[in-house]
């Protein structure tokens, strides 16, 4: 089933038309990855699916993009609500300057949720999903920044899931981290994709290739080529995508 | 050009050579046979090893390829089917290396009557066609050439079909030299093989060029 789907979406930096007509369906429970060259739109695009744009002065969008049937750009829709429900996970680990408990409660506490108990379990439940229960249970009250940059990084992806998103957004998660780390990134990415739908922006083609089910290829503000990741990478129909894929281009 | 372009480049010049070579075995062993030229059968058994040479070095290439530069799409595509088209001229290799032997050993004692009953010429001459036409379309990538000489390999197919008959023609004329006429048939059993090869050397080049598997497809 569709989970999020963009209807002709234009987005616009004051005069920089950064997506042009933009038609993509993303299904619940998959991974999809988004590629394409520094400034082919790809970021603009993730970050509109919670609406991160909105901050940007000139910034401005058309068209429709659906999550769950709902057009998130609606007057109406409270952000705090979309991005409980879409929650985005940065390029680089933003942890709190706060214990690790803390960081994974924060998201819980200011949603209102008092019981301590359905906080401790919550925050258990998430650091267990994001496989890093094991590395901190003995130590929740130290400082998040006593982690190292992977575990800083699932940190971030467990506070993420303590507010029970059905969408996360991953925002190249892995650039700043070293190949182990970036491997349980990626088998954490494979575990949750059973329970949560993951778009990722990345620039690692071979990340893209591993973890993602459907890969999009952005150029110039366009969406060139959309499919089954197996397809992009072995046999992609436009020459552009093949271009960029195998470094020729970007 | 990227690193990967000078890989495949260097890639795609290795393999032309060995098609070179396996077409030029063919061609000495065709020469020797006709001219019954023992040392020029032994030359090519000899440089047969040039032969298993090349498909290390081709192996080798595909495997840091594969490891350093992971290719994607046509570039992927272009390394396995290299790997196969590489496998298939070494077994081209092995029996072009089995005709020089028998030229080597009975050469002088296969009238041409009898090669030519079998129509052993012919067949190397289809099969060193084909050889040629195939480098053709490997440097061109022409997949339409490729599948093109795959429809020779009926005309080595029709030969071979015959072979029973002239081989069961010859025995009961010439009773004894039926080792020696079992020994020709052979050859055109390994000959009818090579076409086969060479037939899947063009589903190789029209899997890289167009994605299309074309392997245990009739036709």
């Amino acid at each position: 089933m569709k989970i999020i789907e963009a209807i002709d979406v234009n987005a616009y930096y004051g005069d920089n038309h950064a997506l042009t007509n933009i038609n993509i369906e993303i299904k619940e429970n998959t991974v999809t990855a988004l590629i394409g060259p520094s400034g082919c739109g790809k970021s603009t695009f993730l970050r509109m699916l919670n609406r991160m744009n909105d901050y940007i002065e000139g910034f401005r969008n058309e068209g429709t993009l659906l999550i769950e049937g709902k057009d998130i750009y609606k007057k109406k829709v409270k952000l705090e609500d979309l991005r409980q429900h879409v929650g985005m996970v940065f390029q680089k680990p933003n942890p709190f300057p706060k214990s690790i408990y803390e960081n994974v409660a924060y998201g819980l506490r200011i949603r209102g949720v008092k019981n301590e108990k359905e906080v401790e379990e919550r925050v258990e439940k998430s650091l267990k999903k994001a496989v890093l229960w094991g590395e901190v249970k003995d130590s929740l009250d130290k400082s998040a920044y006593s982690l190292s940059g992977g575990q800083q990084q699932r940190l971030c992806i467990a506070r993420t899931l303590a507010v029970k998103p059905s969408i996360i957004l991953m925002d190249e998660p892995a650039s700043a981290l070293d190949p182990l780390s970036t491997a349980k990134i990626e088998e954490l990415i494979a575990e949750l994709r059973e329970q949560y739908t993951i778009v990722i922006v990345t620039h690692n083609m071979h990340q893209a290739s591993r973890v993602s089910d459907r890969t999009a290829f952005f150029y110039l503000g366009n969406l060139i080529e959309y499919g089954k990741t197996s397809d992009i990478f072995t046999n992609p129909k436009i020459k552009q995508t093949e271009n960029y894929i195998s470094g020729r281009f970007g | 050009m990227v690193t990967l372009d000078i890989e495949l480049g260097s890639l795609k010049e290795n393999l032309l050579e060995m098609l070179d070579l396996v077409k030029s075995q063919l061609a000495k062993s065709k020469k020797a046979l006709e001219q019954v030229d023992i040392p020029l059968a032994q030359e090519v058994v000899e440089r047969e090893k040039r032969v298993n040479a090349l498909e290390l070095l081709i192996d080798k290439d595909c495997e840091n390829i594969l490891a350093l530069h992971n290719p994607v799409a046509t570039d992927l595509r272009f390394v396995l089917s290299t790997i196969k088209i590489a496998g298939d001229l070494e077994s081209i290799g092995d029996i072009t290396k089995a005709l020089a032997r028998f030229i080597e050993k009975s050469g002088k004692k296969a009238s041409r009557t009898f090669v030519d009953k079998f129509q052993i010429h012919s067949m190397i001459e289809i099969c060193i066609s084909m050889l040629t036409d195939m480098g053709e379309a490997i440097q061109k990538e022409d997949t339409h050439l490729a599948q093109k000489i795959a429809k020779k390999d009926s005309a080595l197919n029709e030969i071979n079909k015959n072979a029973p008959g002239v081989t069961s023609e010859l025995i009961k004329a010439n009773t004894d030299k039926i080792e020696l006429i079992l020994k020709l048939f052979t050859i055109t059993r390994k000959l009818e093989r090579v076409g086969d090869f060479i037939k899947n050397i063009g589903a190789e080049v029209v899997f890289h060029i167009e994605a299309k598997v074309l392997k245990h497809k009739k036709g």
